[in-house]
């Protein structure tokens, strides 16, 4: 069958739909919102439980630089999809390298973070609830934050191939909004853990 | 299984090698072909994890019996809860939606073809890793085997000390494999019902399938992250030296509760929500009268989804929670069952002065029905805190819940096959088998759950692999267990059905029922494209339009 007839006079039908990469990874924050707000849960729940040391007042500084870092590079990665969009491929793979830059040293920060805590402090995840709940819960987010600079850099890479144009823009914004969504749990992470978990 | 879908392929294309055949079955992104695939599978394990409540039942046929030791029986009722759950009840029902949604909303495939193919394996290689366990279970320490911690795996009988071994991880693992495989489906779904719907196909006029399981969907993202989050959690626990769930070092075992049952409650709203949608499209078509009441059915069901997902702590109430979340929970549970007594309603509003055809599929809509109803009958009962400390943990809960799970999702999946059977092979299933499948389905339904819920009265705790003579259970556990075989004969009738009808049953042709969602305008099986071109459609009902231009539904809308 090819077409209902519409028994009714045909009007002209004004049909668009919203983008499925959009709705789909609409979808997939959702789903890993709900991953975090357990391990978030936890977080809060464990706070103070500990039965030994050390504790998150002595041992955790809040890391504001590779926070700064993080949430800059949300505007980065806005600002390079609008340029692409309006046809400036070089000025968006400046843009796009430096939220790589940028990522790349918040995950450098996470690291420095860890090796401190680990072969200063002896906190490990074994260690006492603060340990397993602080490693699970930065370490989702660390986790979230590789997979985007993995993304991020093979998008690089094609563009750098000269294959990124502005009629890619649409997915390009599809993994921006994915970017946007781990800076967003790094607000919460951060509120969790270094401010209200101390 | 896979040597099912090989056999369906050589009959249809002959000349062809079964090599190229499996190929293009292993590698296959079509949504029908994944949809065939899923169904294939959950059927599969159906029977696995029906001889796994065989054996169950005949353990506890007689006092004293020895037919299992305690230890393999607590293998099976894990392993039987834990497939039919999450290898037969969700790959069932996304094998149902990923067949039926592209087709009833006008397009031909999925958002996302090969995230769909993807989805399909992770579920298939997470059922293989929990049968795995039989034979991988053992590990270094030479202790465990299948899992044996209950499907629910509560802490700390989960946690490295009291479940040493690999048994507990290959659980945990198959359950993160298919859960991820479940979230990326649920996305996939959701993506084609916003992005993919023909022209003309507004949201007030998607069949109602679609709207179902959209909302499914909705929770499936809601659902089954926490539990994914909690598997996490576990393994932590588990390897790396975590203490989430130990109670020696602080950790909470009633968290691993809450998490547990954060999905598990809204869980079988996921499994039933389908199924609803199921007894949405059958009951309207047979009974030769548009669905009564649309809108509410769509409001009743967005509500159910919300209203479900504050309701978990009700499996709860005897581990000694607040009186005040004592009170929220059972309130919250209570409050469920309006949306769903509406829906209740509407279907018999549908059916009342209407032509009712007793054909198989509309048999199993109306045995849903009520037996839904008793189903949600013993929730409100269980509901209230106060009887749930007494019955919490007997046979009382099992019988409630396997009266939601087998007399409702089952009976309407059972309705679902009959129903869509010819559109998927071409060929209607034999109504005399269906009949038969259907009595005596009945028939051993209630024998063995009606009576569950006495010993449960009476003071039978679930998971006791035996019990002592005397104490007024004997009768009951034997006639419960008879009830297992005649249901064990009914759904072997059914794969019978299934497989005769699929040589040998009439041709179907494009619509069997005369039915008016879009999937019946394409030929049986559909091509592989679905449509040659994109239907347009103007009301809720376009095959009716077609069929009758006198006087279209559009026409009223």
């Amino acid at each position: 069958m090819s077409t209902i007839a519409s028994p009714l006079p045909e009007r002209p039908l004004a049909w668009k739909l919203p983008y499925r990469g959009k709705v789909g990874m609409a979808c997939l924050i959702i789903a890993e919102s709900a991953i975090f707000t357990i391990f978030v849960v936890a977080y809060l729940f464990y706070i103070g439980k500990s039965f030994s040391g050390p504790t998150p007042r002595e041992v955790l500084e809040t890391p504001i630089f590779y926070t700064i870092c993080l949430l800059s590079s949300s505007l980065t990665v806005h600002f390079a999809g609008k340029l692409l969009e309006r046809g400036s491929r070089a000025a968006f793979l400046v843009l796009w390298f430096l939220t790589i830059i940028l990522g790349g040293l918040f995950l450098y920060g996470t690291g420095q973070e860890w090796h401190r805590l680990i072969y200063e402090h002896g906190l490990t995840m074994s260690t006492n609830l603060f340990g397993t709940t602080y490693y699970s819960l930065v370490g989702l987010h660390a986790f979230h934050v590789t997979v985007g600079l993995i993304l991020l850099t093979i998008v690089l890479l094609f563009g750098l191939a000269g294959r990124v144009g502005p009629e890619q823009s649409g997915r390009i914004d599809v993994l921006s909004l994915y970017w946007h969504f781990v800076d967003a749990v790094w607000v919460v992470v951060f509120t969790v853990v270094y401010v209200l978990g101390r | 299984m896979s040597s099912d879908a090989i056999a369906i392929q050589t009959a249809e294309v002959a000349g062809r090698s079964w090599v190229e055949t499996l190929h293009e079955w292993v590698t296959t992104v079509d949504h029908k072909r994944l949809g065939v695939l899923y169904i294939l599978y959950a059927l599969f394990f159906l029977v696995i994890g029906g001889i796994e409540a065989t054996i169950i039942r005949i353990q506890l046929m007689h006092p004293h019996n020895d037919f299992v030791s305690p230890q393999v029986f607590n293998r099976m009722f894990t392993m039987h809860g834990t497939t039919m759950i999450f290898f037969v009840a969700m790959p069932i029902l996304f094998g149902f939606a990923n067949y039926l949604v592209p087709l009833m909303i006008g397009a031909r495939d999925m958002a996302f073809p090969r995230l769909n193919a993807f989805s399909f394996w992770l579920t298939a290689f997470g059922g293989l890793l929990l049968y795995f366990s039989l034979l991988g279970g053992n590990g270094l320490y030479g202790a465990g085997n299948a899992p044996d911690v209950g499907w629910w795996a509560y802490a700390p009988l989960a946690s490295r000390a009291f479940s040493p071994g690999h048994s507990s991880d290959y659980w945990t693992i198959a359950l993160l494999a298919s859960g991820f495989g479940s979230i990326a489906t649920a996305i996939n779904i959701i993506a084609t019902i916003v992005s993919m719907r023909c022209p003309g196909m507004t949201l007030s006029r998607m069949p109602l399938l679609a709207w179902m399981n959209l909302v499914m969907s909705g929770m499936v993202l809601l659902a089954i992250s926490p539990l994914s989050a909690a598997q996490l959690m576990l393994l932590v626990d588990r390897y790396l030296g975590g203490h989430f769930f130990d109670t020696q070092a602080g950790g909470s075992a009633t968290l691993w509760m809450h998490f547990f049952w954060i999905f598990g409650h809204p869980e079988v709203y996921v499994l039933i929500i389908p199924c609803f949608a199921f007894a949405s499209e059958i009951i309207p078509v047979f009974s030769r009268k548009p669905i009564f009441g649309y809108p509410v059915m769509v409001g009743a069901t967005v509500c159910i989804a919300f209203v479900s997902m504050s309701v978990w702590a009700h499996h709860m109430f005897t581990i000694g929670m607040s009186s005040y979340a004592n009170s929220f929970f059972t309130i919250t549970t209570m409050a469920v069952g309006v949306p769903t007594g509406i829906k209740i309603f509407n279907w018999l509003g549908t059916m009342w002065g209407g032509k009712i055809q007793f054909r198989t599929p509309m048999l199993f809509c109306i045995g849903f029905l009520f037996q839904f109803l008793i189903a949600g009958l013993t929730g409100i009962m269980l509901a209230s805190s106060p009887f749930d400390w007494q019955l919490g943990g007997s046979y009382f809960v099992v019988a409630h819940f396997h009266y939601v799970i087998v007399g409702g999702i089952l009976f309407a999946l059972f309705g679902a096959f009959y129903y869509w059977y010819p559109k998927i092979t071409g060929r209607m299933l034999s109504e005399g088998l269906g009949k038969l499948h259907f009595w005596l389905f009945l028939i051993g339904f209630h024998l063995t759950f009606d009576l569950m819920h006495i010993p449960g009265l009476l003071g039978m705790p679930r998971r006791i692999y035996t019990y002592e003579p005397g104490r007024g259970w004997d009768t009951l556990n034997f006639l419960v267990t008879i009830g297992a075989f005649i249901q064990g004969i009914a759904t072997l009738v059914f794969v019978a059905n299934l497989i005769i009808s699929y040589f040998k049953g009439t041709k179907a042709g494009n619509d069997p029922w005369d039915a008016w969602t879009l999937e019946w305008s394409v030929s049986s099986p559909p091509a592989e494209y679905n449509f040659a071109s994109i239907p347009r459609v103007s009301s809720r009902r376009p095959l009716w339009d077609l069929k009758h231009p006198e006087d279209p539904d559009s026409r009223y809308e």
